[in-house]
């Protein structure tokens, strides 16, 4: 349950083009967390934790509101008491350090403009308090401008430019200090829908262009995939796991990630596992075979578990198109509900007297009532112990 | 009426369409006569006092207060102004009011920034009992001022200070910090913390912050802490009184003098002049501040 620092993984599945995935040595991260602790008062909100982050990677923090991913970004920050630990940045321990000494750069939700300010002189004001040279601060200014298609707006105030257009600037401020880190807290929380998905491919494109090492904090399970080299899954102040976005959506590593990630989310039925030669998990009549799942750990015996299935993972049509080498588990259903969400619809059904979700294409024509056939890829199941939590 | 009234002849269905039609009922035109009442009541020593002002004294004897002047005249303005006598001087009122300036000016600038960087400091560094602190300061708020004078006059005469422009001048400040700091603090409180976070990532220190970042966006604050601050300096009476001393006592202090030490015939017209004049100052902030002004009145009503 508890996999703090970068967990030693080794499945097939681990294959990622960009930077390691694999355990990385303090020496050669780019930011390294030690026995972090945090208190607020008695509260422990963080409780030794060790993070490494890589060169030029691309971390995203993740999970629910009071997880800690905010007050873990702004321990790195500096902006934090912290109460143990050390916060290595480039090389450097920056524990006792002042923020503006740690090579940081930071982006807010709130964006977090200072208001009678211009655009100009909010991106410069870090510049000119640090005493550069005036010919300097204009040069860097106009080159974060130009990356950030700001240049009209230079001369305006932040409350005459639009919200997409204000977190623009915010980026444009911690791009100027030419760090060699950025902090991003939940900078997509407060635009709308259609701004974020843009703002979001303009971060993984600048990340792209700049290769310095980010790390992001959100709650939103698309930006993380969609951004993320790597993702901390947290909950209650420890890394549930960390791995790239693939792994952890495919193997997550227990079953609050599981449920965490993927919209809809994964749908859970509680039965029990058998081991030994020819494995199953069985629930109120149902029989799944295992043979095909990739077991963590080698269970023998009996053992009470919960059986993962995603919406999209679940396929919808006639038995007779084959089971695929037993690849598919074919069952039958009844629609209890419909959910169209445009591309897709979400049928809602029932498996061994417990709810199941499946992700169908808007042009499969069902009807609320209907017996319809529906297969479990068994590749693609996950089984976590329904005690512990913990993946099988 | 509207085209689709109920077919029903004879019965006269209104249908509810369009804005809700307003009612004069007895409980609004009620409120309106206990509003009019009210502004009489609280007009009429005001009209009193400017008639009475433009009279002369053999018109004043007459005892017709509400008449309107018959022989209008500005001669007890200009005696109220620079002839008046408080004792054995004869100068008018214009000295207390210069005094009154000199006095109130400082103590307005330094009790609002001394207001403004406690509240700024309690909101955003959060020192160590940063709310015991401001318990203890608020404490300040409630004690009686009478109960300071005595301890206070024998502090500043060890320190040889009674009695002058700084000991009238500090004595203001200290009393208008409490206030003051709340005001600040609470104004403080509803800005985003993030942006004193970016603020620190940009490398801006304690006084960089105040100065760039915070106060160039108190500007709604500053002015409803200038209104109440220059209304409760200009009107003081108790530490003018006691604190400021002989050559510079405030415009309040010498406008009772003015009205209490005449000797023979009471120069009514005088008396009314010199009032309204001490008056004018706070009277004209209230008026050309405007909306500025209820929300002083909103804010200042937290102090009790």
């Amino acid at each position: 349950m508890i996999a703090t620092s970068t967990k030693p993984v080794a499945p097939a599945a681990t294959e990622t083009a960009m930077p390691p995935a694999v355990a990385l040595s303090p020496d050669e991260a780019s930011v390294s967390i030690r026995d972090l602790v945090i208190q607020y008062g008695a509260l422990t909100v963080l409780d030794r934790m060790s993070l490494n982050v890589g060169k030029g990677e691309f971390l995203v923090l993740l999970g629910p509101s009071g997880c800690g991913k905010s007050t873990l970004l702004n321990a790195i920050a500096g902006l934090l008491d912290i109460a143990d630990g050390e916060i290595w940045i480039a090389g450097k321990n920056v524990t006792w350090e002042e923020p503006k000494d740690r090579g940081i750069g930071m982006v807010f939700q709130s964006y977090a403009l200072y208001p009678r300010m211009t655009i100009e002189q909010n991106m410069s004001f870090g510049l000119k308090i640090s005493g550069l040279p005036k010919s300097e601060v204009a040069e860097r200014v106009a080159k974060a401008a130009k990356m950030l298609r700001l240049e009209q707006l230079l001369k305006r105030r932040p409350s005459e430019l639009s919200g997409g257009q204000r977190q623009r600037v915010a980026i444009g401020r911690a791009l100027v200090r030419n760090v060699d880190v950025f902090l991003f807290d939940e900078p997509l929380s407060n635009l709308d829908a259609q701004l974020r998905a843009e703002l979001r491919v303009e971060i993984k494109q600048l990340h792209q262009d700049l290769g310095n090492t980010m790390i992001y904090v959100t709650h939103d399970q698309i930006e993380a995939m969609t951004l993320a080299n790597r993702i901390a899954v947290m909950k209650g102040g420890i890394i549930q796991q960390l791995d790239t976005p693939e792994v952890i959506y495919n193997r997550p590593a227990n079953r609050f990630v599981a449920g965490f990630i993927g919209s809809p989310a994964m749908s859970f039925l509680t039965g029990t596992v058998e081991g030994g030669a020819a494995p199953r998990f069985s629930a109120n009549g149902l029989t799944v075979p295992l043979d095909r799942y990739d077991f963590d750990s080698t269970a023998s015996g009996q053992l009470e578990a919960t059986l993962g299935a995603r919406p999209e993972h679940i396929i919808v049509g006639n038995p007779a198109s084959g089971t695929d080498d037993g690849r598919w588990l074919w069952l039958d259903g009844k629609v209890r509900l419909l959910e169209p969400t445009g591309a897709d619809t979400i049928v809602w059904t029932e498996l061994a007297g417990q709810p199941l979700t499946i992700r169908v294409t808007a042009d499969q024509k069902l009807k609320v009532g209907e017996q319809f056939h529906f297969a479990l890829d068994l590749t693609r199941l996950s089984l976590f112990n329904a005690g512990t939590g913990v993946r099988l | 009426m509207s085209s689709i009234a109920s077919p029903a002849a004879g019965s006269r269905v209104v249908v509810a369409r369009g804005p809700r039609p307003q009612s004069l009922t007895a409980g609004r035109i009620g409120l309106y006569c206990f509003i009019l009442v009210t502004a009489v009541y609280f007009l009429a020593p005001l009209y009193v006092m400017l008639m009475t002002s433009f009279k002369s004294m053999d018109e004043i004897r007459l005892g017709n207060i509400f008449n309107l002047p018959q022989h209008f005249t500005l001669q007890p303005w200009i005696d109220a102004w620079l002839h008046a006598c408080t004792g054995l001087n004869c100068t008018g009122i214009s000295v207390g009011f210069t005094n009154s300036v000199i006095i109130t000016v400082p103590s307005v600038i330094l009790s609002i920034a001394a207001g403004a960087i406690n509240g700024y400091a309690l909101s955003f560094w959060k020192p160590r009992g940063a709310n015991v602190l401001f318990a203890i300061l608020l404490l300040g708020a409630f004690v009686p001022y009478q109960a300071f004078l005595y301890p206070l006059v024998r502090v500043y005469s060890t320190l040889g200070l009674f009695n002058t422009l700084t000991n009238i001048i500090t004595v203001h400040i200290i009393f208008g910090l409490p206030v003051m700091t709340l005001l600040f603090r609470n104004f403080y409180a509803g800005i985003p913390m993030e942006l004193f976070k970016a603020a620190r990532v940009d490398g801006a220190g304690f006084w960089r912050t105040f100065f760039s970042v915070m106060l160039p966006m108190s500007t709604p604050i500053i002015i409803v802490a200038v209104i109440l601050q220059a209304t409760n300096i200009w009107n003081d009476f108790l530490f003018g009184l006691v604190f400021a001393g002989r050559e510079n006592l405030p415009m309040t202090v010498q406008l009772n003098n003015i009205v209490n030490s005449t000797q023979g015939e009471r120069a009514y017209n005088v008396d009314m002049a010199a009032t309204i004049l001490t008056a004018l100052v706070p009277l004209a902030i209230y008026f050309f501040s405007g909306r500025w002004f209820v929300r002083g009145i909103a804010a200042g009503a937290v102090k009790g």
